[in-house]
């Protein structure tokens, strides 16, 4: 296994060897010069066949840090457009020579469709209402860094859980680190059948919002109406929106998260978005460090996925190179 | 000038059920003129079928030959070539061409496709025009033709006035109609059997209601017009119930099911390969089952393979992007014998009798094994083991799902009107 497709795939000492990667590449990044030569010569691909701007940039802005060669490729302006197919686009990309190919797609699967034509190393950024592993990652990381822990959290994860990649992400790996997930929705929006998944299900916000320690909100999309998924923005608002009034009610010390890009006044107020706990600054910053993790994990010499611990410190061993 | 063939030790099973003869052919009168123990071995081209059955060639009631129009994917002849090696000696092929096949032309065209074809080849016709559900298709100038079969598969007919008038109007040309029963506004958008998997792999899915709606409500039409209706490729338990209680109660309906809905589960899907994308989609373990009952006790009629040809780009497509069907004339035959554990007797009752009746080719093919009638046969060794090999097929396409499977059971002769047209499973022509 050299590709990361899913945070279902992802066993407890996986996770917590990138969590440690995670934690010494966060060090890195508060440096002066945040840069180390760990992928130097390695080459990653962001091929991005859906526009996603902020997980490309973090993609990215991970695999420059570690001194990885980054090719974005142009979708819109590419082969793809007059009719290139995925297989071709690969191998194509593959012919030039690189190591990770860093994948988001409108539909379910295609890293891994991609996964079974290439070599390289397929990094799932996102695949239409399947998974989204490193935003499940990067969750997990930013609430082990509050809270010391994600064993024993309570998690609501609020809203379009139906169509949401980062919801079915999320529910692997925070049940997987022991939290206890409840989905927030309507029956619409929430999936087909939600047996055998390791949560619990309300369609009421306000029955768990006083007893959780996390409220995740998940981006309401405004096409949901014309699906009849839900009869209007404000009835959703109203439902399932964390207004002000809302947030006072939570639980102390509980948080807000969101995997961004926010709708400001419908899933979360625009000032409940600006409240001390309100996380969402810190899952972007933690991003970047994660996915430096991911990259590092499954491109750097003697570290990936394997079933032992990680032998050394990457950002240790590249200090004395980099000051 | 021609010898007779004979079929020398194998064991014919037919309508009248199962014994150890052998079956002279004249490949001149394309009939079979002696069946019984011990024929003179002289003057023959003798073919040792010991240890091998010798069953009425099979007929199915269901492949898209998708000439004319995508011929990339499949044509009639490389179509039928499938159907000789699978041991079908007659189809039916479905109307959704580009053009469809919705008047006289088209039809004729098809079937002179076919003329050289090595099987019978019989085409189905539009119930409406351009199989847009919106106006009936000419059907008694099709019928003129031979055409005995109307379906728009591909789509259900949505309208129920206009499915009712279709039904009424069949009725009185002695033809059958055959529904893709699947509501579109209750399927739309759905990829996969709505379920545990398409929740987990964020594929939409359809749920199993889509199918079973129309099925409820053609029988309901069946029971108001009084007309014949055929259900193409039941797929859950509860239209299995349905037809059977249709049945009980005397309805008119016949019913088919595909090799790969007793074969397959929704689960495949979670190879994300669309290899495994087909309408109607595969469904749970438990329907998979009730499709086994059904076929074991004869709700079911008759197997069909919905052989559904498509270029190797088009099942590379991101799932909900792929084109919906998977091969199957080459594998069915094999698949119904491993899967079904029905006795030999009954599996050519679905495979064969069944499918020639609804085909209204039962003067034809699905014949008993006797002297005097039309020499269709397919002879089938029962032991021999094979693997898949998607490569390795007559068809354009490699779209089969069992690529990798090993099966027991493989056809090694089939005689079309008296010829062998698949000898020592290679296809003759």
């Amino acid at each position: 296994m050299t590709s990361l497709l899913t945070a279902e795939q992802l066993s407890l000492g996986e996770v917590e060897d990138l969590f440690g990667l995670a934690d010494s590449f966060l060090e890195v990044s508060s440096r002066r010069m945040p840069k180390v030569p760990a992928l130097r010569g390695k080459t990653v691909v962001s091929l991005f066949f859906e526009d996603s701007t902020r997980t490309r940039l973090s993609f990215e802005t991970a695999a420059k840090r570690l001194s990885a060669d980054v090719m974005t490729f142009p979708v819109a302006a590419s082969s793809v457009n007059k009719g290139e197919s995925v297989r071709d686009t690969i191998e194509t990309i593959e012919a030039m020579g690189i190591d990770a190919i860093v994948v988001r797609h409108r539909y379910a699967g295609v890293p891994h469709q991609i996964a079974g034509w290439t070599s390289a190393s397929v990094i799932n950024a996102g695949d239409g209402a399947h998974e989204h592993p490193t935003q499940a990652l990067l969750d997990a990381f930013t609430l082990r860094q509050h809270f010391g822990s994600v064993e024993g959290l309570r998690v609501a994860i609020v809203g379009d859980i139906r169509h949401s990649r980062v919801a079915r992400s999320n529910v692997a790996l925070l049940a997987s680190l022991g939290a206890e997930v409840t989905l927030v929705a309507p029956g619409t929006l929430l999936p087909p059948t939600v047996a055998g998944w390791p949560t619990t299900t309300t369609s009421e916000l306000d029955e768990v919002l006083g007893s959780v320690d996390v409220v995740y909100l998940l981006r309401m999309q405004t096409e949901r109406m014309r699906e009849h998924l839900v009869p209007s923005l404000r009835e959703y608002r109203a439902r399932y929106g964390l207004t002000a009034e809302r947030a006072t009610r939570m639980k102390s010390g509980a948080v807000i998260m969101h995997p961004g890009p926010m709708n400001r006044g419908v899933e979360i107020a625009g000032e409940v978005a600006e409240l001390p706990n309100a996380l969402v600054v810190d899952q972007v910053r933690n991003g970047v460090a994660v996915r430096m993790a991911v990259l590092f994990w499954l491109l750097g010499s003697g570290v990936g996925p394997h079933d032992g611990p990680v032998e050394s410190d990457p950002s240790g061993a590249e200090r004395t190179v980099d000051g | 000038m021609a010898e007779s063939v004979l079929l020398a030790g194998g064991t014919v099973v037919d309508v009248d059920g199962e014994r150890r003869i052998d079956v002279r052919i004249d490949p001149v009168s394309g009939r079979v003129v002696e069946a019984g123990a011990d024929l003179d071995v002289v003057g023959s081209e003798v073919h040792d079928v010991s240890g091998a059955y010798v069953l009425p060639g099979l007929v199915d009631v269901h492949v898209h030959m998708r000439q004319p129009g995508r011929e990339e994917a499949e044509t009639v002849e490389t179509g039928a070539r499938c159907a000789a090696l699978g041991g079908y000696t007659a189809v039916v092929a479905m109307p959704n061409t580009t053009p469809a096949i919705d008047c006289a032309a088209v039809v004729r065209e098809v079937l002179e496709l076919g003329r050289t074809a090595p099987c019978d080849v019989h085409s189905s016709g539009a119930v409406t025009i351009d199989r847009a559900g919106e106006t009936l298709a000419p059907m008694a100038e099709m019928a003129a033709l031979g055409v005995r079969l109307f379906t728009d598969d591909g789509a259900g007919v949505q309208d129920p006035g206009l499915m009712r008038r279709a039904m009424e109007y069949a009725a009185d040309l002695g033809v059958t109609l055959a529904q893709h029963c699947e509501v579109d506004a209750l399927a739309a958008g759905g990829h996969m059997h709505e379920g545990e998997w398409s929740s987990r792999l964020g594929i939409p899915g359809q749920p199993a209601e889509a199918e079973e709606m129309m099925v409820a409500r053609d029988l309901m039409l069946a029971r108001l017009t009084g007309a014949r209706i055929h259900i193409q490729h039941v797929s859950t338990a509860t239209s299995v119930a349905m037809v059977r209680a249709a049945k009980a109660e005397g309805l008119p309906v016949t019913a088919e099911a595909t090799t790969h809905h007793f074969t397959l589960t929704h689960a495949e899907c979670a190879s994300y390969s669309p290899l495994f994308k087909v309408a109607p989609p595969l469904r749970t373990d438990a329907d998979v089952e009730a499709i086994r009952a059904g076929l074991a006790d004869g709700t079911i009629d008759a197997v069909a393979t919905d052989h559904a040809p498509h270029t190797q780009e088009s099942k590379e497509l991101p799932f909900e992007q792929a084109p919906p069907g998977m091969l199957g004339l080459e594998t069915a035959l094999a698949l119904a014998i491993g899967h079904l554990d029905l006795p030999m007797v009954d599996v050519v009752r679905r495979m064969s009798l069944a499918p020639a009746a609804i085909a209204g080719v039962a003067d034809v093919h699905g014949r008993p094994v006797a002297a005097g009638e039309f020499a269709n046969l397919c002879v089938l060794d029962p032991g021999a083991t094979w693997t898949v090999d998607p490569t390795v097929t007559a068809s354009r396409s490699r779209n089969t799902p069992y690529g990798g499977w090993t099966l027991q059971g493989k056809v090694i002769h089939t005689v079309l009107h008296g010829e062998m047209v698949v000898r020592g499973g290679e296809a003759l022509r």
